[in-house]
């Protein structure tokens, strides 16, 4: 009889009720604290100038106005550099980057998910090591890699080291050794050759593993100013040039609240369209001990 | 003469056994040559733009470098000017463990404890307060609104709020005092922290399997509490090495964050930290080698940290 109840009640488990209440106001708080500065980022946007320097400060918009997106590229159409091109730089940058990274990520993970050869454990061993640092260890010889190979002032600078972050590799890695090796031989048998594997069999398996390296990928691309390596104004990006109209002061609030909404929603939809996608991935991100 | 003709005898051997081997290899790497050309293109990225700095990064450390003369080696002595001679330096190690002890461990423990409350809702409440929690990592720059906040004269919303309610008189210069800093900006990377872990511990707890839970019931687990440690805790292993790894080199490289809201240098170096003053050396006075060694200081704290936590989480359920 117990057994029973067990099985069909298994989320009530031993809970008392007391204890869910209070982690659930705990999670309702904490959860406040999470989205207010969002809200008051959105809300902000759509602020007509005389509710932006209202005093006391108002938390949640009154009159919502388009005015902010509407002076933003009137501004920046009168400028050097058109806000158009700030953003084509970033999508381009942003589109490249993910888009190379997932490809080159799961080349790269498929022979290590898969297979036993000569030096693929050490490899993969390294990758794991490269997770546990920041990329600001190697800011300074990258710097001099990068003046070597002319590459100081190019796209190319942002975008080719960011196709290689350890991290896609991994998560890649770790999705694909589900997919079930009987598979693998019944093409190979088929008379496919590996490239054929890894393009028509392995890559449309791991569908979940992509979404999961773009959600990663795309915001650290779409939120970078190009770094220590583009110096021209033509070919800076999107968070860059919000920089630059912040700078402008108070006179510049609106327009600045208004980029920065376009800055965060980006990823933010991404999010939620890949969420199931991304779920199923980072179950299996374990590492072993 | 016999010995010779041991000696013969052994080099012959050598002889025989080497060119097999290196053949091994060589038929080794002939027969798996696709697996080798789909991981290059990766692998040549990636250790061109991260290997092999981190080489470079370990030899110029012991060089004098500034990118106009040819590097000078001086052994140890930059490493003996850093923490013998180096008092900002001191300021920043401090300032980054107060942050990581403080950072590290509360943000992990915050991505569990939310991913585990998160994961006994139902799933479109879990997806939603999924989003709510993992927005502020991947919102980019909107940390800026934390300026708003701690803005230094009435019209921040903190001192606003203070003064409306009696608390304070006078508005308080929250980002230039020494005394508030660092507080803050433990307040703000907390906020942003919710990140990758946060994603792996919700999806781990969703792959553990409920007969266990069930089997602990029968077998005597009498609170939430006993299943999260003999039980949740254990299945989530492979996941919770994973976050601490993320956690751990996020909580160790905060500079960004320090740099928006306190500037750079900032007061009294209150904001300071590791990577700011690698920042400081790399950047502005040219001191290649000398920022190497403090970034190779970074690199082994890291490590350390990763393998000394490492170490402590397989004690959990035992």
């Amino acid at each position: 009889m117990r057994m029973l109840t067990v099985l069909r009640t298994p989320r009530r488990l031993n809970r008392s009720f007391a204890v869910s209440f209070l982690l659930f106001a705990l999670l309702a708080v904490f959860g406040a604290f999470m989205a207010l500065p969002l809200i008051y980022a959105v809300s902000n946007a759509f602020k007509p100038l005389d509710e932006l320097f209202i005093f006391p400060p108002r938390f949640l918009v009154n009159n919502p106005t388009l005015d902010n997106f509407f002076d933003l590229f009137a501004l920046m159409g009168n400028s050097w550099v058109p806000l158009s091109r700030y953003i084509s730089n970033t999508l381009f940058i942003t589109v490249v980057g993910t888009a190379g990274h997932i490809l080159l990520a799961s080349a790269a993970a498929y022979p290590l998910a898969k297979y036993r050869f000569w030096g693929s454990k050490t490899l993969f061993s390294i990758v794991i090591l490269s997770l546990m640092f920041s990329g600001h260890v190697t800011a300074i010889p990258n710097y001099m890699v990068m003046s070597w190979l002319g590459w100081v002032n190019t796209h190319a600078s942002v975008i080719v080291p960011s196709l290689a972050f350890p991290l896609g590799l991994f998560l890649m890695k770790q999705f694909m050794e589900q997919i079930p090796d009987a598979l693998l031989e019944a093409a190979k048998i088929d008379g496919a050759n590996e490239y054929r594997i890894y393009w028509s069999i392995v890559m449309p398996n791991v569908k979940p593993a992509w979404l999961t390296l773009m959600i990663l990928q795309f915001p650290a691309l779409w939120g970078t100013d190009g770094g220590n390596f583009i110096y021209s104004e033509n070919l800076k990006t999107l968070h860059y040039a919000l920089g630059i109209i912040s700078a402008g002061g108070i006179a510049r609030a609106g327009v600045g609240a208004a980029v920065a909404l376009l800055l965060m929603i980006v990823p933010i939809t991404l999010f939620i369209i890949s969420q199931s996608s991304v779920m199923q991935t980072m179950a299996t991100s374990g590492m072993k001990e | 003469m016999q010995a010779e003709v041991n000696r013969h005898a052994a080099s012959s051997v050598i002889q025989v056994k080497k060119p097999s081997r290196l053949a091994n290899v060589v038929r080794e790497l002939q027969k798996n040559k696709h697996y080798y050309l789909l991981m290059s293109p990766y692998m040549l990225i990636f250790f061109t733009f991260t290997v092999i700095p981190v080489v470079i990064s370990l030899a110029l450390s012991f060089f004098y470098f500034n990118m106009l003369e040819f590097p000078r080696f001086v052994g140890w002595q930059n490493y003996s000017r850093l923490f013998l001679g180096d008092d900002v330096f001191m300021i920043a190690l401090k300032n980054t463990f107060m942050f990581a002890v403080v950072t590290g461990p509360v943000s992990y423990i915050a991505c569990f404890l939310f991913a585990w409350i998160i994961n006994e809702l139902s799933p479109k409440v879990r997806a939603f307060m999924t989003l709510v929690f993992y927005a502020p990592s991947i919102s980019g720059n909107v940390f800026f609104i934390w300026l708003i906040v701690f803005s230094g004269d009435s019209y921040g919303y903190l001192n606003g709020f203070l003064m409306k309610f009696g608390f304070i008189l006078e508005p308080i210069q929250w980002l230039s005092n020494e005394q508030y800093i660092l507080a803050i900006i433990i307040i703000v990377q907390l906020w942003l922290s919710l990140g990758t872990s946060f994603l792996a511990f919700i999806a781990g707890l969703q792959t553990i399997d409920r007969s266990l839970i069930e089997a602990g019931a029968v077998d005597g687990i009498k609170n939430r509490w006993q299943e999260l440690w003999f039980i949740t805790l254990p299945s989530m292993r492979p996941q919770l090495m994973f976050g601490a790894v993320m956690q751990i080199t996020g909580s160790l490289a905060v500079a960004d964050i320090s740099i928006a809201l306190a500037g750079f240098p900032s007061v009294n170096y209150a904001g300071h930290t590791i990577v700011t003053h690698l920042m400081d050396f790399g950047t502005i006075r040219f001191e290649m080698g000398y920022a190497s060694a403090i970034a190779t200081v970074l690199f082994c704290i890291m490590i350390g940290s990763n393998k000394l936590t490492q170490k402590l989480l397989r004690k959990i359920g035992e």
